[in-house]
């Protein structure tokens, strides 16, 4: 086995790929995420994208936020050949909501915010506050690890370049 | 970031190998062999260890359990002496000045220089306090799953490393390739795959 660090940079660009995928599956196949668990209202982009683009060795990074931000420069970057490497997500469960980023290069959760736990007023709490986040958070992993492991099995197949390519390729000129 | 902040930040590991033996006094173990040790009174700038989730300035694990529901819950404690370069700064040239009066001479060699620069640490590292940072970690070792609550470089590096001396425990990092060769829908055939693919272009 290469070395970690090695193995990191050189297969940085699967996790970007997730993400341009996964924004690809929100916008086409949201049927098959909200299949990934029983209580799943909602999954959407949140308030966040980031997209990098490198033309001619130049890297170009372009960053969308606000709550209010539409999504049509983002496209325009994919479109000029783009890809996201960090994405911020938000996910809705009976009356509940998280919100979360990824980033690609590392498949790193940062910024997670999950629904309110109760909160600790004496010592004999901690536990199960606890386990209560533990929960809260294992949702988000779990989603995590599922999506990425369906797109793994497709990108390592011909099924990436003869079906997914071409269908990615139209969404994003559409 | 704590387990329990508002918004928080987690690396995922696998954990390689099991432990042999008696699972929770081999664990409590490694802790408290491994636990933070005060350096407010050393003339060290930074040291780490394990210390409690409940109690993380005053670690204890003979007395205090790293066991919630059926994980272990524990933090990594970086403590560090942050000393401002501009008081180094002025410690140092006012030693040199003095050195130089005392000795009658205009310059001081690299090496005198590279002594009054590490006492004046030393001497300052004895007077200030260190920062301690804390990063929690659940450990579920039955699904040899563990969870760092920060994203730092430098704080993950250190977990590795703590990890491994005190637990004989191998920690591999999930990141897209881990993940993938990981991953349990994955036939030998596909893994092989794995080491020659390369970037997509989603645009000509």
């Amino acid at each position: 086995m290469l070395d970690i660090s090695i193995l990191y940079n050189r297969y940085k660009f699967l996790g970007n790929e997730f993400l341009t995928w996964l924004w690809f599956m929100i916008d086409t196949d949201k049927k098959y995420i909200l299949s990934l668990q029983k209580d799943m209202l909602s999954f959407e982009i949140n308030n966040r994208i980031v997209l990098e683009n490198s033309l001619d060795n130049i890297i170009e990074n372009i960053t969308i936020k606000g709550d209010d931000a539409g999504l049509e420069e983002a496209k325009l970057s994919l479109q000029k050949g783009g890809v996201v490497t960090e994405c911020n997500f938000s996910l809705k469960a009976a009356e509940y909501e998280w919100k979360f980023n990824i980033k690609g290069e590392s498949l790193n959760i940062s910024s997670l915010k999950t629904p309110e736990t109760a909160k600790i007023e004496k010592k004999e709490d901690v536990d199960g506050i606890v386990l209560e986040k533990y929960y809260l958070y294992e949702k988000i992993i779990t989603l995590v690890e599922s999506l990425y492991d369906h797109f793994i099995q497709i990108r390592i197949t011909n099924k990436w370049d003869k079906e997914a390519v071409p269908m990615i390729k139209n969404w994003i000129q559409s | 970031m704590g387990l329990l902040s508002s918004s928080v930040s987690i690396t995922r590991y696998k954990v390689n190998g099991e432990i042999s033996g008696n699972l929770i006094s081999t664990i409590t173990e490694g802790l408290q062999k491994y636990s933070i040790t005060d350096i407010d009174h050393e003339p060290v700038e930074k040291t780490s260890g394990w210390t409690s989730f409940e109690n993380p300035y005053m670690p204890n694990f003979e007395k205090t359990s790293c066991i919630i529901g059926t994980y272990f819950v524990f933090s990594l404690r970086i403590d560090k002496k942050n000393i401002p370069a501009k008081i180094i700064k002025k410690f140092y040239i006012t030693e040199m000045t003095k050195k130089l009066a005392e000795s009658e001479r205009e310059h001081l060699s690299r090496n005198e220089k590279k002594t009054i620069k590490d006492n004046i640490i030393n001497f300052l590292s004895l007077r200030i306090p260190a920062a301690p940072n804390i990063y929690d970690i659940l450990w579920n070792y039955e699904n040899h799953s563990l969870w760092f609550f920060s994203n730092q470089k430098a704080a993950n590096e250190e977990l590795e490393t703590l990890f491994s001396k005190s637990f004989k425990l191998k920690l591999i990092r999930l990141f897209p390739y881990t993940m993938a060769d990981l991953s349990k829908q994955l036939r030998d055939k596909d893994r092989d795959r794995l080491t020659t693919i390369s970037p997509t272009k989603f645009m000509d």
